[in-house]
C-alpha cells in the first residue's frame, strides 16, 4: 500500500512543500498525492519531472490523484 | 482544448503573458494611465478606494476598469477551462488582515510588485530597493512555510460564494460609468458617493474600453498560466524552480523594450513619476508586502485572479487591501513624491509583527 498525501483544499504551495518533503524523505519509491486544483496538480508535476520522479496523473470526480514513482 | 491547456503551462506560456502585460503597461501609460503604472493592483485599488469615498485624498480616487477586467478575465478563463471552483474557508480573517498590511506596505513603498517591475524597466532605480525588499520579505515568508505554516485548508462552497466577487467587479464597472453625484456638499453643490480626480494620478487614465480589452487579456492569462511575482520568488528559495520566474522576466524585459521604443525610459533616482528615494522605507514597505503575500500565498494579482476562480479566501485578501488602503490615506500612511507619511514607518513595523506573529502562530507540527 504506497503512502497517501491528501493537500486538497491547501493553497499553493503548501501541496508543492509536502510533496517536497516526501521525495526527499523517501529518495525513491511510490507515493501518492491527492490535490483539487489543477495549479496544484501542474506544480507537482514539475517539481516531479524536476526532480527525476515519474507522475502519474489519474482524474476523480472532483479532485486528482497523482502517482509519484522513482525507482 | 487540451493543445491549448498545455502551452499554458509551458514555459513559454507563463513567457508569453508575462510579455503581455510587459507590453500593454507602457502602451497604457503612453494611453493615459500615470507614470509607471501602466499597470499597478496596489494603487489601482487604492485608486478604487479613493473612487467610493473610502479615502479622500483627492488626487488618488478613479474607479480602474483594468482590475475589474482582471477578475473578470479570470472568471471568463476559469469558467470556459472547467476550473471555476467555488471555495473558501481557510482563515478569512487572517488573510483580510494580510491583505490590509500588504496594502500599507506597497502605498508605503508606492506600488505592488508588478508596478516595482515596471519602475524598474522605466528607469527607476528606487525599485531596486522595493524588490530587495520584497525578495527579503518572501524569504522570511518561505522561513515559515517550511517550519509548517498554513492557514488551513480551504473547502467547496455553494456556487454563488464563488460569483459574488466577479459581480462586484460588475457593480464596479457600473458605477464607474455611471458615477452618481447625489451627495450634496454644504453649499449644495452635488458631490459623491463616487468621486473621480480632477487632477493628479487618479485624472489620469487610458480610455475605458482600451482598459477594459487590455485587463481582460491580462486575467485571461494570468489565470491560465499562475503568473505571480511572489510566486516566482518564493519558488526560486523555496525548491529552486525558475518556472514563474521567467514569466516576471518577460514582464520586465517586454516592458523595458517597449519604455525604450515608447521614450517613456528614464534613469535616475530622483523625480521618478509616482516614487520617492527614501531607500529604508521603500525596502521596508515591500518587505512587509512580500511577506504578506508570502503568509497569504499571492501577490495581488494572482489574489484577484484567484478571486475569478472563485477562490473566495482570495476575494477577502483583495478586500482587506481596499479597506487597508482607505486607511493608509486617512491615518497618513501612504508615503507620497516628498516621502513617506508621518504613520507609515511605524504602520510597516506593526504590520511586520503582525505577519511574524501569524507566521509564529499558525503552524502545524509537521508529521
Amino acid at each position: 500500500m504506497a503512502d497517501k498525501i491528501d493537500a486538497r483544499g491547501l493553497s499553493c504551495p503548501q501541496p508543492v512543500i509536502l510533496t517536497n518533503r516526501k521525495i526527499k524523505e523517501m529518495g525513491k519509491g511510490l507515493f501518492e498525492i491527492l490535490v483539487d486544483t489543477d495549479t496544484s496538480r501542474e506544480n507537482i508535476s514539475r517539481l516531479a519531472q524536476q526532480t527525476g520522479w515519474e507522475i502519474e496523473v489519474k482524474k476523480l470526480d472532483e479532485d486528482y490523484c497523482l502517482v509519484l514513482r522513482k525507482d | 482544448m487540451t493543445v491549448v491547456k498545455s502551452f499554458f503551462a509551458s514555459r513559454w506560456g507563463i513567457i508569453s503573458a508575462g510579455v503581455f502585460v510587459g507590453v500593454f503597461a507602457p502602451l497604457l501609460q503612453k494611453w493615459g494611465n500615470p507614470g509607471n503604472m501602466g499597470i499597478c493592483v496596489a494603487c489601482m485599488e487604492r485608486d478604487i478606494a479613493g473612487a467610493l469615498g473610502l479615502h479622500r485624498a483627492a488626487l488618488v480616487q478613479y474607479i480602474r476598469p483594468e482590475i475589474v477586467a482582471f477578475v473578470l478575465g479570470a472568471f471568463i478563463a476559469a469558467l470556459l477551462f472547467r476550473e471555476f471552483k467555488p471555495r473558501g474557508g481557510s482563515s478569512p480573517i487572517l488573510r483580510f488582515f494580510l491583505g490590509f498590511f500588504a496594502m500599507v506596505g506597497a502605498l508605503v513603498f508606492l506600488g505592488c510588485p508588478w508596478r516595482a517591475l515596471l519602475r524598474l524597466a522605466g528607469g527607476d532605480g528606487n525599485a531596486i530597493l522595493g524588490l530587495a525588499g520584497l525578495t527579503a520579505g518572501i524569504w522570511v515568508g518561505v522561513l515559515f512555510l517550511k517550519s509548517g505554516y498554513t492557514l488551513g485548508r480551504a473547502t467547496k462552497v455553494k456556487s454563488f460564494s464563488g460569483w459574488v466577487f466577479p459581480i462586484a467587479m460588475v457593480a464596479l464597472l457600473v458605477l464607474l460609468l455611471v458615477a452618481p453625484q447625489f451627495g450634496r456638499t454644504p453649499e449644495g453643490a452635488p458631490t459623491g458617493p463616487i468621486f473621480f480626480s480632477s487632477k493628479g494620478p487618479g485624472s489620469q487614465h487610458a480610455p475605458i474600453l482600451i482598459s477594459l480589452l487590455v485587463g481582460l487579456g491580462v486575467g485571461f492569462l494570468a489565470q491560465r498560466t499562475r503568473l505571480c511575482t511572489m510566486g516566482a520568488i518564493r519558488d526560486v528559495i523555496l525548491i529552486k524552480n525558475t518556472h514563474l520566474l521567467s514569466g516576471i522576466l518577460g514582464i520586465a524585459g517586454a516592458a523595458f523594450i517597449m519604455n525604450f521604443i515608447l521614450g517613456q525610459f528614464k534613469a535616475g533616482f530622483a523625480n521618478q513619476p509616482i516614487a520617492h528615494t527614501d531607500h529604508l522605507w521603500n525596502f521596508m514597505g515591500m518587505s512587509l508586502s512580500g511577506l504578506a503575500f508570502a503568509l497569504a500565498g499571492g501577490c495581488p494579482g494572482r489574489q484577484l485572479f484567484l478571486s475569478g476562480e472563485g477562490d473566495g479566501d482570495a476575494a477577502i485578501f483583495a478586500t482587506g487591501m481596499i479597506v487597508g488602503a482607505g486607511f493608509s490615506h486617512n491615518f497618513t500612511m501612504a508615503s507620497s513624491a516628498a516621502g513617506p507619511g508621518a504613520y507609515g514607518p511605524i504602520a510597516v513595523i506593526i504590520g511586520l509583527i503582525f505577519c511574524i506573529v501569524v507566521g509564529f502562530t499558525m503552524r502545524e507540527r509537521m508529521a
